[in-house]
């Protein structure tokens, strides 16, 4: 009797052993299809970039380069030196890292704040603060072109990076003082408190106190608003123009003002300069970004 | 001079109001807990000690300056929080002296602080830590390390000891005890729990709903609690309260419960107001460990009653009995038997109970 119920559990055990193994490998198997459909555009843009316009004629999208050639790169880079009507994103490039570094911090550094007076210093009607900023994550961005454009006109910095600075700083601070508030939310206010009874002020809590123990959520709120404001379109390309645009409006004009012939590869080059700082961004703190969007915060 | 005095405070938050008309005074060296149910105003009043809440009316005076509008840091008082509030991105060390950095103190007289205290509290060899690698009892070591390097006139603790566990909890009530025993600095103690104020105070104020029920030494407000509210809230299980009436006669007061003509004879007892007993509505109060099975005293009241439930809790047990349809529990070691559905003798300790205005619910 005892050694019969021994038996079966061991072949229960074996069992759930095989049935175990199988849907572990099953999921493998689809994780790996998934990867491979997602990895697939950028093969076919990293490719691409790679090959001649010879080479892009001939073959199809999957066929692999003749060699690693880079001109492509070069020519989305820096153009090919000849002057009028050669569009090219090293300016542009540097025009998006002069608006997303500012704009970035500011609005991140704002966010903190209030979200720090939200939940930290509470006053009369301060949910009602709140209440008005969470709905300005709901306004679409066209709703505001026109009111902006105004604004720019009348401070007289329209066309220019700072204007731009200025419309994603005011835009992306919604988004920042959600995030930082319901971080802050969840850290004691007794900290706040025994600070107070230490002799800290309003401002030496929040960078003394409160910014050391925030750099998750920075991370989460620097990874969102860099990738908005690098990957923003609309407003570049409604309050700015010719030299003064960022990125994704010269990548715009460049993919659509060539003349003669569609150069794929120097379009798909391009397209890959313009979207890696997102990445490298993602590659750096992406580890914090879950980290960040998922943790409560510090206990004791 | 009173070490701090309070005087006629109120306070409100919005239309609710959360303390009426406190008015406490402590003396230097003295153990004060506030003790109530939780949303009793216990919490806001100790804020209010600290600063860190305002004030609607009433001041608040320490060593008789008041301090009303004095900012927290300004008022020589020092407070050690339920989550204990350490400063996690700094190390103990920093922790400790923050307090003093703040306050501009020079760096040989903070280094001197912070050894005395740290060695006094053992938490010397934990200095470079920080507080996310310590242990629960470490960290509430040192937030109340970060109290006493600022050598303040008042201690304020807001429920220090009730994220530990209960092991914990007892070892560190007693380490409480002993700091104060040899400090012998002004403490004011916010707590709930019933066990802590009674062992730790010398005096203990009772609050519910925003007003302050009794405020007296630990003994008289368990022997003689100056209403039902504090009767039922300290104790456990808390004062069996029979309601009955009085009666007077030439020689003799006697208390009747409701739906018995039995008398049980209260001579003895310390009316404030001897004027108006006969035949005032009244709740009388006894303690279930004032219940005796065996005659133990020779004023001892004896009644017969019937065992109803028995709840064994190791050392001793709980049995409810039945008065006229009222319950009335009685503790007795766990080695008596007592069976149940039948009536048992019991003892009444005449000497320890409590009568109590049916109506206004204040001792009589």
């Amino acid at each position: 009797m005892q050694d019969k119920i021994h038996t079966s559990y061991k072949q229960l055990e074996q069992r759930s052993k095989y049935t175990n193994m199988f849907l572990r490998w099953f999921l493998y198997l689809v994780l790996i299809l998934f990867a491979l459909y997602f990895i697939f555009p950028l093969y076919v843009m990293i490719v691409t970039s790679l090959k001649t316009m010879e080479e892009i004629r001939q073959g199809t999208l999957l066929t692999w380069p003749s060699g690693l050639n880079f001109d492509s790169w070069a020519v989305a880079w820096g153009g090919r030196g000849y002057g009028a009507g050669d569009t090219f994103l090293k300016p542009y490039f540097w025009n998006s890292i002069k608006m997303v570094v500012p704009a970035v911090f500011f609005s991140t550094f704002i966010g903190a704040m209030t979200g720090y007076v939200l939940t930290k210093w509470r006053f009369k009607g301060d949910q009602w603060v709140f209440l008005f900023l969470l709905f300005g994550c709901f306004i679409p961005f066209q709703a505001i072109l026109l009111p902006m454009a105004r604004t720019l006109g009348v401070l007289g910095i329209s066309n220019s990076v700072i204007g731009l600075v200025l419309v994603h700083t005011v835009y992306g601070i919604p988004f920042t003082t959600l995030f930082f508030r319901n971080y802050y939310i969840s850290v004691p206010t007794e900290l706040v408190k025994a600070a107070r009874i230490d002799g800290a002020g309003f401002f030496k809590i929040f960078f003394k106190i409160l910014l050391p123990i925030s750099a998750p959520i920075i991370v989460v709120t620097v990874i969102w608003q860099f990738t908005q404001i690098w990957n923003d379109f609309l407003f570049g390309s409604t309050f700015s123009f010719g030299e003064a645009a960022p990125i994704q409006v010269a990548l715009n004009n460049m993919v659509l003002s060539s003349t003669s012939v569609k150069e794929y590869n120097v379009d798909m080059a391009s397209a890959i300069i313009a979207g890696v700082p997102t990445l490298i961004v993602y590659v750096l703190a992406g580890k914090y970004f879950i980290r960040g969007l998922t943790s409560g915060a510090v206990k004791g | 001079m009173k070490t701090l005095k309070i005087d006629e405070l109120s306070k409100n938050f919005g239309t609710t109001e959360v303390l009426r008309k406190i008015n406490l005074e402590i003396d230097e060296g003295n153990f004060l807990v506030l003790l109530g149910p939780s949303g009793c105003g216990k919490s806001t009043l100790l804020n209010i000690i600290a600063g860190l809440e305002t004030i609607n009316e009433g001041n608040v005076y320490i060593d008789d300056y008041n301090v009303s509008k004095v900012e927290p840091k300004d008022r020589n008082i020092a407070m050690v929080f339920q989550s204990y509030a350490l400063y996690p991105s700094m190390n103990v060390r920093e922790n400790m002296i923050f307090g003093l950095k703040q306050a501009k103190v020079s760096k040989e007289k903070i280094e001197e602080q912070l050894q005395k205290v740290s060695k006094f509290l053992q938490v010397d060899a934990l200095l470079e830590r920080k507080p996310s690698q310590l242990s629960g009892g470490q960290r509430q070591r040192v937030a109340i390390g970060r109290a006493l390097v600022r050598e303040p006139r008042i201690f304020l603790f807001d429920e220090p000891l009730s994220n530990l566990d209960a092991k914990l909890r007892v070892e560190m009530r007693r380490e409480i005890k002993k700091l104060h025993q040899q400090l012998k600095t002004t403490v004011v103690y916010v707590t709930h729990d019933q066990t802590e104020a009674m062992s730790l105070g010398t005096n203990i104020a009772i609050m519910n709903h925003g007003v302050i029920q009794q405020n007296d030494t630990p003994e008289n407000i368990y022997n003689k609690p100056s209403n039902t509210f504090v009767a039922d809230f300290i104790g456990s299980p808390s004062m069996n309260l029979i309601k009955g009436n009085l009666k007077q006669s030439s020689n003799q007061n006697s208390f009747v419960a409701n739906g018995s003509n039995f008398e049980i004879p209260i001579n003895g007892y310390d009316f404030k107001e001897k004027s108006n007993l006969e035949n005032k509505e009244v709740f009388f109060g006894i303690r279930p460990e004032h219940i005796f099975s065996k005659k133990s005293n020779e004023g001892d009241f004896e009644i017969n009653l019937r065992a109803d439930l028995s709840e064994y809790i190791g050392h001793e047990q709980i049995v409810t009995f039945d008065y006229e349809n009222q319950e009335v529990l009685a503790k007795f070691p766990s080695t008596i038997k007592i069976e149940l559905s039948k009536n048992t003798k019991l003892y009444f300790d005449l000497t320890q109970i409590s009568l109590f205005d049916a109506k206004t619910e204040e001792r009589i």
